[in-house]
């Protein structure tokens, strides 16, 4: 690779990371101004125009705020364990196609994604979702109390399960589509109606992957303080919440990439770049959901939830990749 | 997972059922978007309470402008908090205050102290003392909160303030 690629790669990288927190931002603003609205009230309106300056003022509260560590806290864990988060958010969204890959500029070839064409792309997304549990147990863990130990526990219990469901989901899409590669997924049609049950079933996993409602039982106020990140004060704070809402958008990018053929859609042929736009438009109809489902649903209670999780949605998962697999066998 | 989810009935009835209600409850929120909001932007616009609101305790004079309050500390006995403090002193034969024999030369309300319970406006026998509607009463300094006569009587008589016994003879 010569340095303009590698230039261009870095740049990409920038930009994508960029583009992700700055999404968190907005998804702050997004979500406070819906939920409101869901709730037949204003959202933030005061700070900026239609209180779009909320994030900023957020931001730089909790920047100020004191950064206490608990006495008995494992400091070393204490500090990784939100940049373990982070990090693994941040990563997954390495794989993503976010527009077609024979984009060019000044006949230049600059594919749309950082490093969608890894023959594993799909699997190594999962394996990073997956450490970013880590985050989460070691959180609950070394902040050195009890509210924190079971809130991290409970949480990373819940990720775990979901997770099985999901991947299985996931898989039957694989199969269906007949790569692992997210390059070639994204060039499929979109599977969601050839797809349905599995889709169903990412969906809800999805939303237990992030830990959000109705499945946010392990970091509700109401049951325990604030669950793996209660002892957690302002910088540390701000990266799990960056996470989190980070995660959510790797996830509806990874549904959208899987389901809804990624950056497909009208014009695109003509003006690759729209590609962008047509991927970011879905990815907001799914944070609508995601908060419409927030406003709406009450929360399941834990062990309902872990059920849920394995004796419904996996067995669903099971049999649903089974038909898939029968039918690409001996249909196509 | 529970048996009753859904409702009574076979699997698919109670799917089916189940995802009716998740579909009711997801509309029922989704048409809140379209209400008018009911938040009320303070403070451009401010909630007028109702007459009946315990706010801000007043002192009121008569039509002819003497004070109609007599000293008498009844209010100063029957509040539960001990925020009203009253010294009462006997009205001077050429500027008399109030009609009668006493008047309260001092009369100070600890608004840190006061529950606005409206005790003190149950108590006063000459309805003097009242509460108005003024629930702004945000200050700066513990010193600021202690409301003294000057702050508590009005200036002028109000427009159907009643007729003082001196003027109904």
């Amino acid at each position: 690779m010569d340095w303009i690629e590698v230039i261009i790669l870095l740049v990409k990288i920038l930009v994508v990371a960029v583009a992700l927190l700055s999404g968190f931002a907005v998804m702050t603003w997004f979500e406070r101004r819906l939920i409101a609205g869901f709730q037949v009230r204003i959202g933030p309106n005061r700070v900026g125009p239609l209180g779009l300056l909320q994030p900023a003022a957020d931001g730089l509260k909790l920047a100020m705020k004191e950064d206490l560590t608990p006495s008995q806290a494992d400091r070393v864990v204490f500090v990784l364990a939100p940049m373990v988060s982070m990090t693994a958010a941040l990563v997954a969204f390495s794989v993503v196609p976010f527009g077609p890959p024979d984009f060019r500029i000044f006949g230049r070839l600059v594919p749309l994604h950082i490093a969608a064409d890894l023959s594993i792309g799909f699997l190594m997304l999962l394996a990073v979702a997956s450490l970013g549990i880590y985050g989460i147990v070691l959180a609950g863990w070394s902040s050195g109390s009890k509210y924190s130990l079971l809130g991290g526990l409970r949480s990373s219990a819940q990720m775990i399960s979901y997770e099985l469901a999901m991947g299985l989901a996931l898989v039957s899409v694989l199969i269906a589509a007949g790569s692992v590669n997210t390059l070639e997924i994204a060039s499929k049609p979109a599977l969601w109606l050839a797809q349905f049950p599995a889709f169903v079933i990412f969906f809800i996993c999805m939303i237990a992957e992030t830990n959000r409602a109705p499945f946010d039982l392990a970091e509700a106020e109401q049951e325990l303080v604030a669950g793996f990140h209660t002892e957690y004060a302002s910088f540390k704070f701000a990266l799990f919440y960056m996470g989190e809402y980070v995660n959510m958008i790797t996830f509806s990018a990874l549904a959208v990439v899987l389901f809804f053929g990624a950056w497909h859609g009208p014009f695109v042929d003509r003006f690759p770049l729209l590609g962008v736009v047509w991927f970011l438009a879905k990815i907001v109809v799914f944070m609508f959901v995601y908060v419409w489902i927030r406003a709406t649903l009450p929360r399941i209670r834990y062990d309902r939830l872990m059920s849920l999780g394995w004796k419904v949605l996996l067995p669903a998962s099971l049999l649903w990749v089974m038909i898939t697999a029968t039918w690409v066998t001996f249909v196509k | 997972m529970a048996k009753n989810v859904g409702g009574s009935g076979s699997a698919i009835k109670k799917a089916i059922n189940t995802i009716r209600s998740f579909s009711i409850g997801l509309a029922t929120t989704f048409k809140h978007l379209y209400r008018p909001r009911v938040t009320m932007q303070y403070p451009e616009e401010k909630w007028v309470p109702y007459p009946r609101f315990r706010g801000l305790h007043q002192l009121r004079r008569y039509h002819d402008g003497l004070e109609m309050c007599i000293g008498c500390s009844l209010c100063e006995a029957a509040c539960p908090s001990d925020a009203i403090f009253v010294e009462p002193a006997e009205n001077p034969p050429d500027d008399p205050k109030s009609p009668g024999e006493r008047y309260a030369k001092t009369y100070t309300i600890n608004m840190l102290r006061c529950i606005f319970c409206g005790f003190c406006v149950e108590a006063c026998p000459t309805t003097a003392i009242v509460m108005t509607g003024e629930y702004e009463l945000a200050n700066y300094d513990r010193e600021d909160f202690i409301y003294t006569k000057d702050r508590l009587l009005v200036a002028s008589p109000e427009d159907n303030a009643p007729l003082s016994p001196l003027e109904s003879v």
